[in-house]
């Protein structure tokens, strides 16, 4: 698929013809630089932008053609996303930005469990702007994952995080994806991190120039950059 | 949903201040809409409620005299349910610590009480005894006006002869809610007075005895009122009727529906500006919202909430704000109600004003307020729901700007780069430039709007009682007089000039259309009394032929010059004439209606008779004048003009400053609301410019004349917008205003203006101030690190 969008008075080809699929409980990493058209990508995969050119299926269910209720619902019931820079709605706590999923989602966790998951058990009720930058980056995991996602889907996750943070972070992905079987997409431009995937595709100026099996996979606590 | 609802709450409460400006606005809309209304309601429900319960009659009728038998016939017309014929005549009141004499309707009721039409409730004191013919109820206007009590007594001139009546007690009746007498344009209660007295007593006092010269009827359900009046009027016809009217037309009832339709329509006008501004206001701030929380829109598209949740998720933002303006609107608007219905009840007289307040009235007010909300609110919901969730993720492009108007035609030499950023900024933004120029123009022509009133009032007053009717007495004789009266009149001691008069009430008709009236003749050239035509405030001549009619009597009649009009004469011999209009003068007060004297006389088929004259008095002699109209059986009643005015001032005046307070103080309101948020929103878009402009080292007051010179540009171009808004208002309110009774005069008076304008400008300057408190605040670090 392709796909081409104006910013401003600008055209940018974020995607040139991109053919991939993102398998059951797998843990895949995209690695790309800035503007390869990672996030462009991953947008797609979530049902929040759909190609320009080409077809995007979720279990056989067409979603570049689907009209915005039908990819709402998609994300509703089947996505967890986790952005860069968190998203937490600043007027809610953790455990009310986690309720904001819990409370549309058919079968959640309970959003106290999802925060315990990642973790943040004992800071429930702290706003966002009483948290670090990890800790709001695993809210955004815990409210990611409240809805027993089919798909997690994950940008920079650890981006604006220092590395022990940011190993916190990857910890609590991997775990949802070891034990809820999810299949976890996350993006990066640190090559570091592909150390801990099933498998590694990377992107240039968006195109897929790589797309390996991981032979080594080491756990999350293991990295270092 | 309660995690968004949660959201809500805490986000209002982050906006309280600019919020609450909107709610305030809001709130004065709705507590316009609630008092005009609730007021109308109230005196509606009273009137109706004691009109039934004292049985108000539906016909009314005059005559000279009639036999008591004639009652009979008349109560055997169709359509006829219950009929009281009365004795009703005027007399001059000599009452204690006033000199001028003042004038007394003296209204019979029957001896032993029984329910009758036009019932009296008694407030203080006693019905009139059988056994004691000079008791009488006197009307409560009266009484408290000269500070009278049960007990006490007055001297009524009766037939020549003084008499004293005792008053035993205090009334109301449904046929004086509006004391005024007819004739006269305001009311007086010290100097007009009704006095109900014992049948007999009265009858016996004016060779009544067995007859009557007044009926009242009220009519079977379904009745036509017309062919009842037209039954009626061919029984009086040989009993000099007058000629009945329906109860539209009873003066008191008449002016009362006329007010209470001006009531309704500035109901109806006022809070309607008050929630389109309101709604505007949201427009921007709720935009401005939607624009500072888009990433937050994102992830909630992320996260699945479909558009219809993040859709009623603003909107109920925008109904917080509208709901709660408008609960706090009705209280307030309830508790002003109320006062404003005491003020109404200066004028009116009713036994027991209830405030009544409709759940249809407060459903509306809170409907309305709902609509602006939802108004407001449209197009932020649509760019909440258009957003793009990839698109919103991705940073913002800059915005586009482009060299401002005065720039590209070459005045950039002369503006400072502040000075460039502020004519920029509003051009960039024209929609939202021209919705604060609107909303500040608003509450200028709100206030114009409000006032422009008094200064009208002033303007009709001066014309009514400087240009047309200066004179100083006004005297009525009981029975026309010959042309002597004149010098009779002319002898009265401290006269300095009398002008004959000659009046007599007649019934016009033109085609379909009739009404009921007196013609005034005079002279074609008057010093005192002159009728004067209020455009070109010029007198006009009174033609030799034909009838000059009132704008208002013409439009009633339906006619224009040159039309023909019947003349139906309902005095003395009773001649029924064709006519012509001459001429139709504009006047603000009344139904009105001229004749050359001569003119009157041949239409009456009478000598150089004369029924009244203006008089010109050295103040010096007013007292023996007094004196000597009291003793002249003649005169059946006099005026001082200067008093009436005086008094009717006075109880104006007390309400004045009330008014002008609540007008100053709501479109202060709306000129408050507009220009903080117009600030707020500013700041908080820019906040980061300005931030970065104090690093670089702009001092506060710098920054301040770039966001604060915004709002200055802003309101300077608003405030000849707003006057010139306010000058239609004004016009537009002095048609909705033109009743029968009155129409008011536009007025547009420069002083008034430069008034409004300047009380706009210092609420738009104590907004400014608060806002930039704000500014001094700005934390430099914190608004460069935060993201947005």
């Amino acid at each position: 698929m392709t796909k081409v969008y104006t910013m401003g008075e600008v055209k940018v080809h974020a995607l040139r013809g991109v053919d991939l699929s993102l398998l059951a409980s797998e843990f895949l990493v995209l690695l790309g630089p800035s503007g390869s058209g990672k996030s462009t990508l991953l947008n797609i995969l979530g049902g929040l932008d759909v190609p320009t050119e080409g077809r995007v299926t979720y279990r056989g269910r067409d979603l570049s053609s689907a009209d915005d209720a039908i990819r709402t619902d998609y994300r509703r019931q089947h996505v967890g996303f986790v952005f860069q820079f968190y998203n937490l709605i600043p007027s809610l706590t953790a455990k009310e930005n986690v309720s904001l999923v819990t409370e549309i989602a058919t079968d959640p966790l309970p959003a106290a469990e999802a925060l315990r998951i990642v973790g943040l058990g004992d800071r429930m009720n702290h706003f966002p702007a009483q948290m670090s930058g990890g800790e709001q980056q695993r809210v955004a995991i815990a409210r990611a994952i409240a809805k027993r996602p089919d798909v997690l889907l994950c940008d920079e996750p650890t981006g604006a995080l220092d590395i022990s943070t940011g190993v916190l972070v990857l910890e609590a992905i991997e775990r949802i994806n070891r034990e809820l079987g999810t299949a976890t997409a996350v993006i990066t431009h640190n090559a570091a991190v592909s150390d801990i995937a099933d498998r590694v595709v990377q992107l240039s100026d968006g195109r897929i120039v790589a797309d390996k099996r991981n032979p080594a996979k080491i756990p999350a606590s293991q990295l270092h950059w | 949903m309660q995690a968004l609802n949660r959201k809500l709450f805490r986000d209002l409460w982050r906006i309280k201040g600019q919020g609450l400006a909107i709610s305030m606005v809001i709130g004065v809309g709705v507590l316009t809409y609630i008092m005009y209304l609730s007021t109308f309601d109230s005196l509606q429900a009273t009137r109706s409620a004691y009109y039934e319960r004292q049985r108000f009659a539906d016909i009314f009728a005059s005559l000279k005299r009639a036999p008591l038998l004639l009652g009979e016939r008349i109560r055997a017309i169709p359509g006829v349910s219950q009929a009281e014929t009365r004795v009703v005549v005027e007399v001059t009141l000599d009452v204690e610590g006033m000199e001028e004499p003042a004038t007394g309707r003296l209204i019979s009721i029957p001896e032993i009480r029984r329910e009758i039409l036009n019932d009296i409730v008694l407030s203080h004191g006693r019905y009139v005894d059988p056994g004691r013919p000079d008791e009488v109820i006197a009307s409560e206007g009266f009484v408290q006006a000269h500070g009278l009590r049960p007990g006490d007594s007055i001297r009524a001139i009766i037939n020549g002869r003084r008499r004293e009546l005792e008053i035993v007690g205090v009334g109301l009746s449904p046929e004086f809610v509006y004391v005024i007498r007819p004739g006269e344009m305001i009311p007086d209660d010290a100097r007009f007075g009704v006095f109900w007295m014992g049948r007999q007593a009265l009858a016996a006092a004016f060779d009544m005895e067995g007859g009557f010269n007044d009926v009242a009827l009220s009519l079977m359900p379904g009745a036509r009122a017309e062919s009842v009046i037209e039954d009626l009027d061919a029984l009086l016809r040989p009993y000099g009727g007058w000629g009945a009217i329906p109860r539209s037309l009873q003066l008191s009832n008449w002016s009362v529906e006329n007010e209470l339709k001006g009531l309704e329509a500035v109901g109806r006008i006022v809070p309607v500006i008050f929630l389109g501004v309101a709604a505007f206001l949201l427009h921007v701030v709720l935009r401005r919202i939607v624009t500072v929380q888009r990433e937050q829109i994102a992830t909630l598209k992320a996260l699945g909430y479909p558009n219809r949740y993040i859709g009623l998720h603003y909107t109920y933002w925008a109904l917080a704000i509208s709901v709660g303006g408008a609960l706090v609107g009705t209280v307030a608007g309830t508790g002003l109600g109320r006062q404003m219905l005491g003020m109404y009840n200066q004028y009116f007289r009713f036994p027991n004003v209830a405030y009544h307040l409709e759940s249809e009235v407060v459903a509306g007010a809170i409907a309305i307020a709902v609509a602006a909300g939802i108004f407001g609110a449209m197009s932020a919901v649509r760019d909440a729901v258009r957003l793009q969730p990839a698109e919103a993720m991705r940073p913002k492009p800059p915005s586009t700007y482009r060299k401002s108007l005065a720039e590209r035609i070459g005045l950039q030499r002369i503006l400072s780069q502040p000075a460039r950023i502020v004519l920029r900024n509003i051009e960039r933004q024209p929609m939202r430039s021209l919705i604060s120029i609107g909303g500040i123009a608003c509450s200028l022509a709100l206030l114009i709007g409000g006032v422009f009133g008094l200064d009208s009032m002033d303007v009709m007053m001066d014309v009514q009682f400087e240009l047309a009717q200066r004179q100083d007495l006004q005297v009525t004789f009981a029975e026309p007089v010959s042309p002597t009266g004149v010098h009779a009149l002319n002898r009265l001691p401290g006269v300095m000039t009398a002008e004959p008069v000659r009046s007599a009430p007649v019934r016009f008709r033109s085609e379909q259309r009739a009404r009921q009236l007196a013609i005034t003749g005079l002279p074609s050239i008057t010093q005192l009394f002159r009728v004067m035509d209020v455009l070109d405030l010029e007198q006009m001549p009174l033609p030799p032929e034909g009838i000059v009619l009132s704008t208002s009597l013409a439009k009633v009649l339906d006619v224009v010059p040159g039309s023909p009009v019947t003349v139906e004469v309902l005095v003395g011999r009773r001649p029924v004439r064709e006519t012509v209009v001459a001429a139709i003068v504009h006047e603000y007060m009344g139904l009105s209606a001229y004749m050359e004297i001569d003119a009157m006389r041949r239409l009456l088929g009478e000598g150089g008779t004369l029924s009244g004259g203006y008089l010109k008095v050295d103040t010096a002699h007013l007292a023996e004048l007094f004196q000597a109209i009291k003793e002249t059986p003649a005169i059946a009643g006099s005026t001082l003009r200067r008093a009436a005015v005086d008094s009717f001032n006075e109880t104006f005046a007390e309400n004045i400053g009330i008014m002008i307070f609540f007008n100053v103080l709501f479109a202060s309101i709306i000129a408050f609301g507009v220009v903080y948020n117009a600030a707020r929103v500013s700041l908080a878009e820019r906040s980061r410019e300005l931030a970065s402009l104090r690093v670089m080292g702009f001092t506060r007051a710098e920054i301040s004349s770039i966001l604060l010179g915004e709002l200055g540009v802003l309101t300077l171009l608003a405030l000849p917008l707003g006057m010139l808004l306010g000058y239609g208002l004004s016009r537009m309110m002095v048609v909705a205003f033109e009743t029968e009774l009155y129409s008011i005069p536009f007025s547009a008076n420069p002083r008034t203006y430069a008034w409004c304008a300047l009380s706009i400008l210092l609420a738009t300057a104590v907004s400014g101030l608060l806002v930039r408190r704000k500014l001094d605040h700005l934390d430099l670090l914190e608004v460069l690190k935060a993201k947005e």
